[in-house]
């Protein structure tokens, strides 16, 4: 779109203007405001990247952009000019006429947005027919064509498919061709692809872009993720707490950012670290097999080392079986065959069969800090509790320990007597970590333990487990699908592909070609911040793109 | 939405955490009307039952000379079939009636829940012979159960109380057990079960405070249900028998009134009536107001 | 050769009851091997001697072994004989099918003509308070319903009984010559319009239909007014759960009218759910049977089964728990089975 639209913007005229926009969310008994004075405008064809952490206010503007506040929320103030009418002060029913016949929506979870009731094609055709643009004939025509500029599989038949029948990257897809069924001037675009496998999410990409494309069709793309508005958007607002932080065209904002919030989030991508070999190995996994009960194996004859003091990096999409991997490690899932060592002696593959000690020694911190911790629990209890559990620490040597562990996790002690519930999701993993540290372990298995953060706080959490690893000395293995992240923390890498070792070696060895096929797919897979990157690796895929 | 992160997370915690009466105190202030009614209205029962013998103004099975006398100054609502003081039975009643409905909501409780979160913590065949019994004995509806019990084992205040609990524990294990697998399930479990914790500490300390209101919860409502059910019984003349005054027993004993227009049979029936009201509409105010602190995470 | 999953399903559940209903048999007939030993002499009181003794003893079957007295039982009552009442022994022999009968017949007519009235509305009442949600009224009709669910089937009972006997006592009553004069008359005038319902339903084999219908009215109306209490909140429950569903906003950011999104999207998800809050509060029906039945007399099931109770005639009492807990678990079959049937992940198979 960027190409194209590039001419398209200049001879474009305005087709959205939105002018001071206030939206307040219900919760806790009152109203918050969750988007606090937005200005937005938008011309024919151009797609705008809105950017911005969780709690920014970028879906609910997204939504607002239609003249719609979900349930629990409130347009309070501003105008939302669509094609020179305000889409605020015009009556239900106008509305109703301009949504999916002009102005469409492509939300994240497709699976949920999609009815499980009817057939993919009745739903593609719906709007189309139902505000009397085609015949139902006509519709269907059009809509086996959008499913095949959107290159899903067997376009002819795909349409008398349900939802559930269809994989998620297809379901993505079938919702653009939806919301293209009546070729709309503007398609707000809310996070499709992250939900996506990085490998889907490329065809994803690619299939949206082409269409938007070929129809000149303005959109509005939300996301958290910078790589990805990189591809989309022709300009990018980048939003913070409901208000915007800075507004530019995609080059420019790439390369020369003027606000230090925006730097702050271009920043993860830029951390590194350099390896170090080591043939110290405090864990041996070897020729490990696992399965749930009665059901097909998760993981085939794997075999790994993790070095003493460094840290293994065991990426893969999902079903690669790598969060499996950890629960064989903690002994939580038994493995059928094969066996493992720790520190030179053998482990039981089974949590009951180890020792206090051995448990104490590997820990584990979890991707969402909202479950892993009890929420019944303060963070004095939940810290305190190991140092009782394992090193019989009481009243004021445990006070001092669990105070030298805030400091650790570069907390203040004020926070000792809250909730869970009453922390950001950045401190909550610095309260998962801090009782991971409390049983002085000699390893860590972090499974996607950024995953669920926003970047800024991603980038703080990587630091501060590159820090403790330094002056302690701890072991990790840190499971990820981010090569970002691996670039960040690794040491080694372990590459995994539906419950098989793919690669593993040092991290240059792994992430320099040339690669095993499957490495080299997911890696070039991987969005990078060049805004020509998804151009370029169509090319190179498939001639066809061009 | 959840709010932002703050860049620099080494600041001072800026406001004080609540505590847990403050806290109370707080929700107990944005109580609605119906709430206020439904706990005043029940703290009168608990008290007039507590102290029943001090406010009545006859003995419990006092009997005067008239049977069915009209109301007056001597007897504030009349007298029953065999000539007792209405308003002393009816005082009595709260104190039986209430009294046997807790005992068994305990009793029910205390089976149910610990039998549910134990087969919510071990799975396997224990969870499978239990959930198979329950779903056995809740396929007979609970009033035809009760009844076929108690004509064997006869209206006994014992067999009644241990029959009733029996019944209505299979809905609390339902309940105890699919709360329990939601917080199974979570992280922080397993997290202490990697720890090395033993079964008795994860189950006091990770699982039972997290399903504690939705359990205070139930137990209002299974008390409402157990108080109607024993009233039920009573009113068919199979459950708490003569001579203890019970309402159940007085709607069904007075009930020849209502044909001359008599308003008294529906005193016992409506203390009955008021009572469930008044735990419902404050069981109701409880859920609204947990599961609001749950959205707030 | 692939089963068709929705059969197969389907064909589980229908197995699943069975069991159910086979197990629940066997926990009814042993009602009567746990009867307490001395259970023949305090029936028999007076006429007990050892021979009267042994003689109930053996027609019980106490002195045969369970197993082969189980199978008998059901044997015989696969062939609708459920054996003969206790209460038959002096005189002529009764047998239990033969007064249960009429009396099952009276109480389906009883159950059949409330659900007739009461899931319509309830349905109706619920899918209005979803739809108008914290409105006033939706919160009027919530206030109401955990009002009417709070009281007891026999409070609501004899709350309509005495109105209906109201009105012709109350111009005589203190109340109304206390009240100003006019508004005694237009009370008086008020409860003059409520037709006179027969307070107690005395129904034989002879009454014809619409005199049957009449004289149910008010323990139908009792049933009804419970019932719809609490279908009406449940059925708002699960309204407004499935309103909350993505694809439901999808179908607004569509541009499709209220009409059809509730038509054409909730409409084919909520078969699962609204079918299974009627089967469970028909199934809640039949305890309130119970109590209503005996409140107005009416000859059915519940008021035999609480009679037999109290004569402690187990024959009765087995025959009539048989015959609610198999109304009971068909019912919640039935629901399970229009679930699956409207299951489109069942219905259409990867």
């Amino acid at each position: 779109m960027k190409s194209s639209s590039a001419t398209a913007r200049e001879k474009g005229t305005d087709l959205l203007k939105v002018r001071d926009l206030h939206v307040e969310g219900f919760s806790d008994e009152r109203w918050h405001p969750i988007v606090r004075g937005v200005d937005l405008s938008l011309k024919r064809g151009e797609v705008l990247g809105l950017i911005g952490e969780s709690g920014a206010g970028k879906s609910t503007i997204g939504l607002a952009a239609m003249g719609y506040a979900k349930p629990g929320c409130r347009i309070t103030q501003g105008s939302v000019l669509f094609d020179g009418v305000d889409l605020l002060s015009m009556s239900e029913a106008r509305r109703r006429r301009l949504r999916g016949s002009r102005i469409a929506y492509v939300a994240q979870s497709a699976a949920a947005w999609f009815n499980p009731a009817h057939r993919l094609l009745d739903q593609t055709v719906e709007t189309a027919v139902a505000h009397g643009i085609a015949s139902r004939d006509k519709a269907n025509r059009d809509a086996i064509d959008l499913y095949r500029r959107l290159q899903l599989p067997e376009p002819e038949t795909i349409g008398f498919r349900y939802p559930h029948q269809v994989s998620g990257g297809q379901l993505q897809r079938a919702m653009t061709a939806m919301a293209m069924a009546c070729r709309p001037d503007l398609i707000v675009f809310d996070e499709p692809t992250t939900a996506l496998d990085v490998t889907t999410q490329v065809e994803v990409l690619a299939s949206i872009r082409r269409i938007v494309e070929d129809f000149n069709t303005a959109a509005i793309y939300v996301t958290h993720d910078l790589a990805v508005v990189a591809q989309m958007a022709d300009r990018i607002m980048v939003l913070r707490h409901g208000q915007t932080v800075e507004e530019a065209d995609t080059r420019q904002m790439l390369t020369t950012p003027t606000q230090e919030y925006t730097r702050t989030l271009w920043a993860v991508r830029k951390l590194a670290k350099p390896e170090i070999r080591t043939q110290d190995h405090l864990l041996a996994i070897d020729n490990v097999t696992a399965a749930y009960a009665g059901r097909v194996k998760v993981l085939v004859d794997v075999s790994i080392k993790v070095p003493r003091g460094r840290t293994v990096a065991v990426v893969g999409e999902s079903g690669s079986g790598k969060s499996t991997l950890a629960r064989v490690v903690t002994g939580l899932l038994p493995a059928m065959s094969g066996s493992m060592s720790f520190d030179g002696k053998p482990l039981a593959l089974s949590l009951k069969g180890r020792s206090k000690d051995l448990l104490r020694r590997i820990q584990m911190v979890y991707q969402s800090p909202d479950s892993a911790l009890n929420p019944r629990q303060t963070v004095e209890e939940i810290i305190s509790r190991p140092l009782e559990f394992y090193l019989g620490l009481k009243g004021q040597q445990r006070d001092e320990r669990v105070g030298e562990l805030m400091h650790m996790i570069e907390m203040d002690e004020s926070f000792l007597d809250r909730l869970p519930g009453e922390l950001s999701g950045g401190q909550k993993q610095r309260i998962c970590i801090a009782r991971a540290l409390a049983a002085n372990p000699e390893l860590i298995i972090c499974d996607e333990v950024t995953s669920a953060l926003d970047q800024i706080v991603q980038e703080e959490i990587l630091k501060l487990l590159m820090r403790l690893q330094h002056e302690l000395g701890i072991s990790y293995i840190f499971i990820t699908h981010d090569i970002a992240t691996v670039r960040a923390i690794a040491d080694e890498v372990v590459v995994m592909h539906k419950g098989q070792v793919v690669e593993q070696g040092l991290k240059t060895e792994i992430l320099t070609p040339p690669h095993a096929a499957y490495t080299e797919l997911l890696l070039s897979s991987v969005p990078q911040m060049d805004p020509d990157w998804l151009t370029g690796l169509l090319a190179r895929r498939n001639p066809i793109f061009k | 939405m959840t709010s932002a992160e703050p860049l620099i997370q080494t600041t001072r915690a800026p406001r004080v955490r609540r505590t847990r009466r403050s806290r109370m105190r707080i929700a107990l202030k944005k109580a609605p009307l119906s709430a206020w009614f439904g706990m005043v209205v029940t703290l009168c029962y608990v008290l007039v039952a507590l102290f029943a013998p001090l406010i009545a103004p006859y003995r419990e099975t006092q009997v005067f000379s008239e049977a069915f006398a009209p109301w007056s100054h001597e007897f504030m609502f009349g007298t029953d079939q065999l000539g007792r003081d209405m308003l002393t039975r009816l005082i009595y009643g709260a104190r039986n009636t209430i009294g046997i409905a807790v005992a068994t909501t305990i009793i029910s409780f205390a089976a149910g829940v610990t039998l549910g979160l134990l087969a919510a913590m071990y799975r396997g065949w224990p969870d499978q012979i239990l959930s198979r019994a329950v779903d056995v004995l809740m396929s007979i509806p609970s009033l035809i159960f009760a009844l076929m019990l108690l004509s064997i084992f006869g209206s006994s205040i014992t067999s009644l109380v241990l029959i009733i609990a029996l019944l209505d524990s299979t809905r609390v294990f339902r309940l105890a057990r699919a709360v329990g697998l939601n917080v199974v399930v979570m992280e922080y479990v397993e997290a202490a079960q990697l720890r090395g914790e033993g079964p008795a500490w994860i189950l006091r300390k990770e699982i039972l405070p997290n399903i504690l209101p939705p359990l205070i919860a139930e137990f209002g409502l299974r008390f409402c249900f157990v108080f109607l059910t024993i009233a039920a019984l009573s009113f068919l003349g199979v459950g708490i028998q003569p001579p203890s005054a019970d309402w159940g027993s007085m709607v069904r004993e007075n009930a020849t009134l209502i044909t001359y227009g008599d308003v008294t049979p529906l005193l016992p029936a409506g203390a009955i009536a008021l009572l469930t009201v008044a735990v419902n509409f404050v069981v109701d105010w409880f859920l609204h107001s947990t599961s609001g602190l749950r959205d707030e995470k | 050769m692939r089963v068709n999953p929705v059969a197969k399903t389907v064909l589980q559940r229908l197995g699943l009851g069975l069991i159910t209903l086979f197990v629940v048999s066997i926990i009814i007939f042993s009602a009567i091997a746990m009867l307490p030993g001395d259970f023949a002499k305090a029936t028999l009181g007076q006429a007990a001697t050892p021979e009267t003794v042994a003689a109930l003893q053996h027609e019980i079957g106490l002195d045969r072994p369970p197993i082969e007295r189980y199978f008998s039982w059901i044997g015989k009552m696969a062939q609708g004989d459920f054996g003969s009442s206790f209460a038959s022994r002096t005189g002529y022999r009764r047998t239990v099918a033969e007064i249960i009968a009429p009396r099952l017949y009276n109480t389906m007519f009883l159950a059949v003509m409330t659900a007739l009235v009461a899931v319509p509305l309830a349905l109706g009442l619920g899918i209005l308070a979803a739809l108008y949600r914290n409105s006033w009224f939706d919160r009027l009709v919530n206030t109401v319903t955990l009002t009417t669910i709070s009281f007891p089937e026999f409070f609501v009972a004899y709350m309509l009984a005495f109105l209906i006997i109201s009105r012709d006592t109350f111009a005589g009553t203190d109340l109304a010559q206390s009240l100003p004069v006019w508004l005694a008359a237009s009370i008086d005038w008020t409860l003059n319009v409520v037709p006179k319902f027969p307070t107690l339903a005395n129904i034989s084999d002879q009454t014809p239909f619409w005199e049957h219908v009449w004289r149910a009215a008010l323990p139908s109306i009792t049933l009804t007014l419970v019932i719809v209490a609490h279908m009406m909140r449940m059925t708002r429950a699960a309204i407004i759960n499935m309103l909350s569903s993505p694809y439901i906003d999808m179908a607004r950011l569509k541009g499709m009218t209220p009409m059809v999104v509730v038509l054409r999207h909730a409409l084919p998800n909520a078969w699962a759910p609204i079918v299974t809050v009627v089967a469970f509060n028909l199934a809640y029906l039949i305890v309130g049977v119970v109590v209503v039945e005996v409140v107005f007399v009416y000859p059915g099931v519940g008021q035999l089964m609480v009679d037999a109770v109290k004569s402690r005639d187990v024959p009765v009492v087995q025959a009539c728990a048989l015959v609610f807990a198999a109304t009971y678990i068909l019912l919640n079959l039935i629901a399970d089975i229009i679930s699956i049937a409207t299951n489109p992940r069942l219905l259409h198979p990867r």
